[in-house]
């Protein structure tokens, strides 16, 4: 594993290294020393693993293609923000926006995620070991969040196709969201997640929750749900 | 003469006159408040209220055609490795594919080629087939991000957040759902046939000192090659320049209410932001107060139509205009010919701007296949060229009548004011007179 001191190379050498297009598929690299800093190892395209040992700021492996990141600490807003493909995974916790817009892979946040968590998420899987904060999965397009923990207020707020899965307590639901029935096939997706993200838990003790799809097309007489 | 009662003639109201009777009469029918695209109708104070003074005995202009006038630009000499150079400082606005055909955004991109000048995506993301025909395209980084992926990033020449577009600074968007064709539906991860409603506010910052981490992020995913643009509807522009600035931008652009939009509420377009004259001269001003003018490129839209507004926009401080709904109608947007159609959909060309339902005769604010078909990319394409050139040229008749060899020479100087309210607003003289409205009474 090749080891790159950020407080000694720099943001901009060591992003510019982990992009260069002969590097090696499969590869291991470590980023020493992130103290917080932003956008580490952002637009990532190659199949390699990195292990950030320490927080990060915002931004951290934003718009991952093909990528396995860990952040060994605590992540900043916005963390695998528009993520394409990949892993990412944060043995901490993470701050807000964590999953934003991303279109595929896997994020798993070990510890809590902050507010608006997979907001507009476009296809990608979140798993969390802990509690979302609010606002989480605003306008959640597709894709899957699970939440091992509790979610806060207005939880998939105008939502459209993407699926909740929470195990606690729901604060409250958002505009056009509502509890679904669990079936085997939600179960399954559930229980495939958890393994995927290395976080024990029964698939069963999850409810689901989804688009109840009143306000996919506009309607004066919802004008107070928008 | 009869012994009846003189009567007066009927009066009707200045406050209730016809049109607002009917936007009564239509809210109350439908249910619905009244969408539309374009920008603001009404009157407003703009660039018609400027004149350029010419030469004279103090200056002495140049030769027609013999001698240079200058109209390149170079955008995003700021920080960016890579900055477009552009032949003339009339770029074109983002319209998204789904908002227009492909056919429309493909005629917008060989014209601008013809022209020297650049594209712009908009919600949506950007289509390969409006890569293809745009040689210099900038890609538009929305709130929404639809379609958004670092692929196509990367493909782009330069970078436009969108904060904000002069129909609707603070408002978000909705495409209605007759629009959502499967190829537009997938390109926005989203079903077939729903309105699909864009946010106005970015999913993961806030205000500007998150944004200059945004910028921060998108320039180490594009290898800081890509200059990268700051959109903002003409709300506050002075605050608002000075801020992107400080953000990082490397190019700003300032979008007055005239600026259109795909598809938004009446009483939006027409009662939320400042006509793009009275932006231009607080967006200057902040930029030198910050030492940045010519550093930081402003670029100004919204109801740019003929050279003399490019050149007025110059000569207030301008590096560069942006057109959208000028060259809709280059395209062949609202013409005559097809005005039997405009009348069966209850308008009339020239008025027609119900572009969100998709019936677009013209084949250009469609996606329904069979009027699409309708508009010749290359045929549109050739007299949107045909348009930039002939509005360039005219600035440079401008620029050239008033001495200078580069339309960037132009200055307040050369200007005057025919109101009171344009004089203050572009802190030029009122005409006849030195006296600029709040500067110096």
């Amino acid at each position: 594993m090749a080891s790159l001191n950020l407080q000694t190379l720099g943001l901009r050498a060591i992003n510019a290294q982990l992009n260069t297009g002969d590097i090696a598929s499969g590869s291991s690299w470590e980023i020493t020393e992130p103290k917080g800093q932003h956008a580490i190892a952002c637009g990532l395209q190659a199949d390699i693993k990195v292990d950030i040992r320490g927080h990060v700021g915002f931004y951290c492996a934003g718009m991952n293609q093909n990528a396995d990141v860990t952040v060994h600490g605590h992540a900043g807003v916005g963390i695998a923000e528009n993520m394409m493909s990949g892993q990412v995974r944060v043995t901490g916790n993470a701050s807000q926006a964590a999953g934003a817009t991303a279109h595929g892979g896997l994020l798993v946040i070990e510890g809590d995620a902050s507010s608006r968590c997979g907001i507009s998420m476009k296809g990608i899987d979140i798993v969390v070991g802990g509690s979302v904060g609010h606002m989480s999965a605003f306008m959640a397009q597709s894709g899957n969040l699970v939440v091992c923990g509790d979610a806060g207020e207005a939880l998939g707020d105008s939502i459209y196709e993407a699926r909740l899965f929470v195990r606690g307590k729901v604060e409250n639901l958002g505009a056009d969201c509502i509890e679904k029935t669990m079936t085997e096939e939600h179960i399954k997706t559930v229980d495939d997640l958890l393994k995927k993200a290395g976080i024990d838990g029964d698939a069963k003790d999850f409810k689901r929750y989804g688009s109840a799809r009143q306000l996919y097309n506009f309607d004066i007489d919802n004008a107070d749900a928008y | 003469m009869t012994n009846k009662a003189p009567r007066t003639l009927p009066r009707k109201s200045a406050t209730l006159d016809d049109y607002t009777l009917s936007e009564i009469r239509r809210a109350a029918s439908t249910g619905i408040y009244d969408i539309r695209g374009g920008g603001a109708k009404r009157q407003l104070p703009h660039f018609d209220d400027l004149l350029f003074l010419g030469a004279s005995m103090s200056r002495y202009p140049l030769e027609g055609y013999r001698e240079r006038c200058g109209t390149e630009v170079t955008l995003g000499t700021r920080f960016a490795s890579k900055p477009i150079q552009l032949d003339i400082p009339i770029t074109i606005a983002g319209m998204s594919f789904g908002s227009l055909s492909g056919q429309a955004k493909e005629a917008l991109g060989r014209g601008a080629n013809i022209a020297g000048t650049s594209t712009t995506t908009g919600d949506g993301g950007m289509t390969p087939e409006e890569r293809g025909h745009s040689k210099l395209l900038v890609y538009q980084y929305l709130p929404s991000r639809y379609g958004m992926n670092p692929n196509d990033l990367r493909k782009a020449d330069a970078i436009e957040i969108v904060v904000g577009q002069g129909a609707k600074p603070g408002g978000g968007g909705m495409l209605l759902g007759q629009k959502i064709s499967d190829r537009v539906a997938q390109m926005r991860s989203l079903p077939k046939g729903i309105d699909q409603r864009s946010a106005c506010r970015h999913p993961d910052w806030t205000g500007p000192d998150d944004l200059e981490i945004k910028i921060l992020e998108l320039r180490e995913i594009t290898n800081w090659e890509k200059p990268i643009y700051i959109k903002v509807g003409g709300a506050r522009p002075y605050y608002d320049t000075a801020l992107a600035v400080k953000a990082g931008a490397d190019v700003i652009v300032v979008d007055g209410m005239q600026g259109g939009t795909a598809a938004t509420q009446d009483v939006f377009i027409e009662h939320v932001g400042q006509p793009t004259l009275a932006c231009i001269r607080p967006a200057v001003q902040a930029l030198k107060d910050m030492d940045m003018h010519r550093k930081v490129q402003l670029i100004v839209s919204g109801g740019i139509r003929n050279g003399a507004d490019v050149a007025k926009a110059m000569a207030l401080g301008a590096d560069a205009v942006s057109i959208g709904s000028a060259a809709l109608v280059a395209l062949g947007d609202n013409h005559p010919d097809l005005e039997e159609e405009y009348q069966q959909l209850g308008t009339t060309a020239g008025a027609y701007d119900d572009w969100h339902e998709g019936l677009d005769p013209a084949g250009i604010t469609t996606q329904d296949p069979k009027l699409a078909a309708r508009l010749d990319p290359e045929v549109a394409g050739r007299r949107l060229a045909n348009y930039l050139k002939v509005i360039t040229l005219e600035a440079q008749t401008i620029a050239r009548a008033c001495g200078k060899n580069h339309v960037h020479n132009l200055e307040p100087d050369d200007l005057v004011a025919l109101t009171v309210e344009s004089a203050a607003m572009a802190g030029v003289p009122l005409s006849g007179t030195s006296w600029i409205p709040g500067q110096n009474d």
